[in-house]
């Protein structure tokens, strides 16, 4: 009987029913957007669809308004934290770095300290450069073979919290860009004994709430909040978002913060297709993303039967910095073969016409989801059996290492303002870096404001575009130069 | 009553043939199979609703798809036909005796089980001992195969509906390497008369040039299909397909065509100038 009526309730989509109810009545548009449905832009109108033209509009009483939805919005949030299993969901449109950004606003202030992997998303630290918080980074161990970050160990995240019990929040990739998952469950008790919020930054987990057999997610494990790409695995539109919150978390106290910064024209678009996915993920999403398993395991094994690939899964787990893996993953070490995995990506797109979602040293990660089918997969598999057949190398002189640990000087907010100055990159090393510079994607920063640049670090940047990748984050493009506090 | 099938040949043209009776409809898991029978082509077998042989005209393309590669290598034991599963391309293969092997790999059972009941002067032979067929995703079975035949006749649907991706670099380098040192690959390659068909018959030709030794195109005039003009690809790694045709062993065999003659293998590499300059552009 529950299961009947979580249905029932689930079938319901408010905010598409408000749209469709709102287009039937032919409402005459003397207000916002001045493309009024369309008739305005006839070429983008002709482009996008009117359908889609049509429902571009403002906030209204039937269409409730995303800074303070109090009817079909505030249903939405509502079925939406059903089904996440969260005591509250904020629906976000400004993609999931706004999430993660509310989420840190919301537990930190100036010169408080947060807890956190150093392998986080730049949104993460950009946060801080908000707010003035001061990052206590656990280093998470690296596979010495993949070159990838891994989870957070019990105890090291154990030794920071004892080590700063002052510390307000933990922050948990659940799960990192390459599907790797720390004990979450373990990590949210430590910090709740000692007093301190636990965050999630679950960009990658939207499936974890929706499929079977997958690793345990943020807000079933207790976590306080949860920042979810529902535009990821969960397939609505690029930069919607959702933010989850537990019970100790004020709900109010969030939503303040999160209109600190929010757009007050919120779109119905973005807002509109969470509400369906929603709907979708909760009557039909243990199915999808059986499907999904299933096609990634496939290609695993397809991939590993051609040989000097390395798809990994499961088998990684250790019980601790890899506690639990998420099976959808497809990545791909490309050592072995003797090409970067950037020159791989780069391959795959320029002669096979296959986009991948990322290429960094060693690896690449392809992206499967509700969207994928077989004969595709047949596709990535054979294209990767020809660059192996057509392109490898001795792997020798590739370099492996993918993490560098580094050395906090001050806090991202106070290098980030600070008198700075231009050097050359090879002559800024000692100095303490007042900008971020990352491989995007996956957008995680090798050097990130108010850290010491070594001379390891600058051979790896300088490694990784010599390889190709698509490097940014400081104020000159080319990246010749860095800002360094005077 | 008039009862009339029609194609886009392309958005702004249409070919229509007049129906007698439909004799086959299912959609299957990959596409909409039809057979029905028209006065001026016989029985006619569509794939989502595009035309794939003709009682009347098949033997053009099935001999021009088979004697053209069987006239140059001297020496075929082993091949591979993709797609096919009408069974056109396999009836000329088993003509000849040196041919010892024979694998189809079709994607889509329904299409062979469909030819088989209501195709049967086409499906003929797909009972020969020397036939196997294999269900399965090409891609993947081609992958597993290193220099194991001497021909690969890639007898697929256009390029814009599930055989998308038997026009890929990844499928002609597999093939590529499923080819013997001296191994032939022959496809359809499309049509280059209109707009849409011409720019992937250049992407086509441009992957496989860039894949195999030797890529030359040659035509055939088929009737059904679009603009009534169609191309197939001659990629080989060793031999060259007129260079290297070989008329007096290819008469030995005594083999009675339609359309194929050795005068017109030549001939059917001779290429209109725009067709050469448009193949120049990608080559």
């Amino acid at each position: 009987m529950d299961k009947e009526q979580f249905t029932k309730r689930q079938s319901k989509a408010p905010i598409y029913d408000a749209l469709q109810r709102f287009r039937q009545m032919r409402v005459v548009p003397f207000d916002v957007p001045g493309h009024k449905h369309g008739k305005g832009n006839p070429e983008l109108t002709e482009f996008l669809g009117q359908q889609c033209m049509s429902i571009d509009v403002n906030s209204m009483k039937p269409l409730d308004n995303l800074c303070h939805p109090i009817s079909v919005i505030r249903e939405a949030e509502d079925l939406m934290a059903e089904a996440f299993g969260a005591a509250h969901a904020f629906l976000m449109v400004g993609g999931t770095t706004s999430s993660v950004q509310s989420m840190v606003l919301s537990t930190c202030k100036r010169g408080d300290k947060i807890i956190l992997p150093r392998n986080v998303h730049r949104s993460v630290i950009n946060a801080l450069v908000l707010c003035g918080a001061i990052p206590i980074y656990v280093n998470p161990e690296v596979d010495q073979r993949l070159g990838i970050s891994l989870g957070m160990k019990r105890e090291q995240v154990a030794k920071a919290i004892r080590e700063n019990p002052d510390a307000v929040a933990v922050l948990v990739n659940n799960p990192t860009y390459y599907g790797i998952c720390s004990d979450l469950k373990a990590i949210v008790k430590m910090a709740h004994d000692a007093g301190m919020y636990c965050l999630a930054d679950e960009a990658h987990g939207t499936h974890f709430y929706f499929g079977e057999n997958m690793p345990i997610s943020a807000m079933a494990a207790g976590a306080d909040m949860s920042a979810v790409s529902m535009h990821k695995s969960g397939g609505s539109l690029t930069q919607s978002s959702v933010l989850l919150i537990g019970e100790r978390v004020s709900e109010g106290h969030v939503r303040q913060i999160i209109n600190l910064t929010q757009t007050t024209s919120g779109s119905y678009l973005l807002m509109s297709s969470l509400d369906i996915s929603r709907r979708n993920l909760a009557l039909r999403g243990k199915e999808v993303f059986n499907k999904v398993i299933n096609m990634a395991n496939y290609a695993r094994e397809e991939i590993n039967a051609v040989g000097g690939y390395y798809a990994f899964g499961k088998e990684l787990i250790n019980g601790d910095s890899i506690f639990d893996f998420d099976p959808t993953k497809l990545s791909v070490h490309t050592r072995e073969i003797g090409l970067a995995g950037i020159e791989v990506y780069d391959l795959l797109r320029d002669e096979y016409d296959i986009q991948i979602e990322f290429g960094d040293i060693g690896n690449i990660l392809a992206y499967l989801s509700i969207g994928d089918r077989f004969q595709e997969l047949e596709r990535l598999v054979s294209a990767l059996a020809e660059i192996r057949r057509r392109h490898h190398k001795d792997p020798k002189g590739l370099l492996s290492q993918e993490y560098i640990d580094p050395e906090v000087v001050c806090s991202p907010q106070e290098a980030f303002y600070a008198n700075k100055e231009s050097l050359p990159l090879r002559q800024s090393e000692g100095r303490v870096c007042s900008e971020f510079v990352m491989c995007y994607p996956p957008g995680i920063p090798i050097l990130s404001p108010g850290e010491k640049i070594t001379k390891e670090i600058l051979d790896y940047i300088e490694y990784a575009k010599l390889k190709g990748c698509s490097m940014t984050g400081p104020e000159d493009p080319e990246i010749k130069n860095i800002n360094v506090l005077k | 009553m008039e009862f009339w099938f029609s194609e886009y040949h392309a958005p702004d043209v249409k070919h229509s043939m007049r129906v007698k009776r439909n004799l086959f409809s299912q959609k299957s898991e990959y596409q909409q199979i039809d057979i029905f029978e028209t006065p001026e082509f016989g029985k006619v077998l569509t794939l989502d609703g595009n035309v794939m042989l003709t009682e009347r005209d098949e033997f053009i393309y099935d001999e021009m798809i088979t004697h053209v590669p069987m006239s140059v290598h001297p020496n075929v034991v082993d091949v591979l036909v993709i797609g096919a599963g009408d069974g056109g391309v396999v009836k000329e293969l088993t003509r000849y005796e040196g041919i010892k092997r024979i694998d189809l790999v079709e994607m889509d059972p329904s299409v062979t089980e469909a030819c088989k009941q209501f195709l049967p002067d086409i499906a003929c032979k797909l009972d020969d001992p020397r036939v196997k067929i294999y269900y399965d995703n090409a891609l993947r079975f081609i992958r597993r195969k290193h220099e194991e035949y001497d021909l690969i006749i890639v007898d697929s649907t256009d390029p814009f509906g599930p055989s998308e991706g038997y026009f890929t670099r990844e499928f002609y380098g597999i093939c590529y390497n499923a080819l013997r040192e001296d191994g032939i690959m022959v496809n359809q390659q499309g049509s280059p008369f209109y707009k849409h068909d011409a720019e992937a018959m250049q992407r086509c030709h441009k992957r496989i040039v860039n894949t195999f030794p030797i890529s030359r195109v040659y035509q055939a005039h088929i009737p059904t299909y679009a603009a009534g003009y169609w191309l197939f690809g001659f990629a080989s790694k060793k031999y060259h397909p007129v260079k290297d045709l070989n008329v007096e062993r290819w008469k030995e065999l005594g083999l009675e065509t339609n359309y194929y003659t050795p005068k017109l293998h030549v001939g059917s590499f001779c290429l209109p100038a725009y067709l050469e300059k448009m193949l120049r552009e990608v080559e």
